[in-house]
């Protein structure tokens, strides 16, 4: 038998970092970000099935970048974990904060343990509050920490140059319509500085939305109320843009 | 619910282990539940008394309610038993959508109610049966659908009208005299405040509108804008009509002889 090369537990951990990271970079960014009246989401997704942005709870969304099984298992799980909770207790005993925990830990034992191959993903779970001081939002990369979010956050390939963006134009207060400017504005400059076009059925929309009188507040936004929005840009008040999201049945 | 199943079964209504009995166990009751049928949607109404034998246990008990945005489900029966399982419903619908991605047609939702009801079965041999009814809008057919079921799971649909509960019987005579396909949202939830006050003239375990406790039946709609209940100004607007046109006629509207 031949003596394995010794690889130090450094250089590993640095490896599979590598590897994750490398995976999810190959994934479309998307970003979330906060308004007046809620948290949205916003990704370049081509497939009308195969979904980014995803309720978990009540109040509680998630969105993911990087390998679709992946994160599909890990939305399975989070969906099971808020469920099972909220049937043993109640419903206002799930909380954003326990469901990334719960996922910091799933995704910390996967990647480092040698066994098996780490999860190239990078997730967000955000709950929205009574009021805007109450959102929260949690960033997880793939090594399992949690970072604690406030105003925007992107992940995926693009993730660093977007937020930078969206750190110096996101302010406090915005309407769903000029939220939705301004990460559809972030999500399509390039690498390179150079700006694309992402047209309405390229984009994949959904809002956890305070004001909604039922007690899930997550929503898609698809079809006409979504090219309607995009059309209001940040020109119109905020008023119409909340007719926008009430109106429309639930595309889920 | 089978992840339930696997890791915690004793969250689970039908995998208790049952205790031996002595004597009838005394539980609250549920009693009367009324669904129509009207174009465009359908309206499930319950009365508010829950009975434990001879003594009414609660006055104000609540015994409609949402399944999802579509649907609603009416229980009679044991109350505690019934609510439990209408929360586990409510929640395998909501878990079902989350994962799948899409909702449950209404046959679906009604079969997996049926499965429920015959879990329960060996409490049913106890005495503490639960005989739900219950209603949606089908989103696929478009039109509003009952179902109705027995101890056993026996699932049926019913058409236009249908009563489940002690107080059943009188309610659905009223509905019988009363029904009609071309009813209105506002008459059909009329209808249903009739044949409750119907079941409540002649079943003692069905309690009738309280106008010195303010306690009004509660009425809800369904339609294809999904499900909604009337505020309490509602009910008690139409409990009200009902009462002072009972006081001149108090065996409520005659149907035509012939």
């Amino acid at each position: 038998m031949s003596t394995p090369f010794y690889v130090s537990p450094q250089q590993a951990m640095a490896d599979r970092a590598e590897y994750a990271r490398k995976g999810i970079a190959r994934g479309r960014s998307l970003v979330v970000l906060q308004y007046a009246d809620g948290i949205v989401f916003v990704g370049e997704n081509p497939s009308r099935a195969l979904h980014k942005f995803s309720e978990i709870y009540d109040r509680i969304g998630f969105a993911a970048a990087g390998k679709y099984n992946e994160y599909e298992n890990l939305r399975i799980g989070g969906v099971r974990y808020a469920d099972l909770r909220g049937y043993t207790y109640d419903r206002d005993d799930v909380t954003a904060r326990g469901l990334a925990n719960v996922y910091a830990q799933t995704l910390g034992t996967i990647f480092s343990s040698v066994g098996e191959k780490p999860y190239e993903v990078e997730l967000v779970v955000a709950e929205v509050g009574e009021t805007p001081e109450q959102d929260q939002i949690y960033r997880l990369p793939h090594d399992g920490s949690i970072v604690d979010e406030h105003g925007s956050v992107a992940v995926g390939g693009n993730a660093e140059q977007i937020s930078g963006y969206l750190d110096q134009r996101h302010r406090d207060g915005m309407t769903l319509a000029e939220a939705l400017k301004l990460a559809v504005q972030s999500l399509s400059r390039d690498t390179n500085g150079s700006e694309r076009e992402i047209p309405a059925e390229r984009l994949e929309v959904a809002v956890l939305d305070r004001t909604r009188p039922q007690k899930r507040k997550f929503k898609r936004i698809t079809g006409r109320q979504l090219s309607r929005l995009l059309e209001a840009g940040g020109a119109e008040t905020a008023s119409e843009a909340e007719a926008d999201t009430e109106s429309g049945g639930d595309v889920e | 619910m089978d992840f339930l199943s696997e890791h915690q079964p004793e969250l689970l209504p039908g995998k208790r282990k049952l205790p031996p009995v002595q004597g009838a166990i005394e539980a609250p009751h549920g009693t009367t539940i009324v669904a129509v049928t009207f174009p465009g949607g359908v309206v499930l109404a319950g009365d508010r008394r829950a009975t434990m034998g001879n003594v009414i246990a609660q006055r104000d008990i609540e015994k409609v309610f949402p399944a999802d945005e579509y649907s609603a489900v009416g229980i009679a029966g044991t109350a505690g038993l019934a609510v439990e399982m209408v929360k586990l419903f409510q929640l395998e619908l909501e878990h079902f959508e989350k994962v799948e991605g899409a909702q449950l047609s209404l046959e679906g939702k009604a079969n997996r109610l049926s499965t429920m009801i015959r879990s329960n079965l060996g409490m049913a041999m106890q005495g503490l049966a639960v005989v739900p009814l219950f209603a949606g809008y089908d989103v696929d057919r478009e039109k509003g659908r009952i179902f109705s079921y027995d101890v056993t799971g026996g699932r049926s649909e019913e058409q236009g009208y249908a009563a489940t509960g002690s107080g059943s019987i009188f309610a659905r005579g009223a509905m019988k005299k009363l029904f009609r396909d071309d009813l209105s949202e506002a008459e059909a939830t009329t209808l249903v405040v009739q044949a409750l006050y119907d079941a409540a003239d002649d079943d003692s375990a069905t309690g009738g509108p309280d106008v010195a406790r303010r306690i009004y039946p509660i009425v809800t709609v369904i339609t294809e804008d999904g499900f909604r209940r009337l505020t309490e100004d509602e009910a008690s607007g139409i409990a009200r009509s009902v009462l002072e046109r009972r006081l001149e006629q108090p065996d409520g509207p005659r149907a035509a002889l012939l």
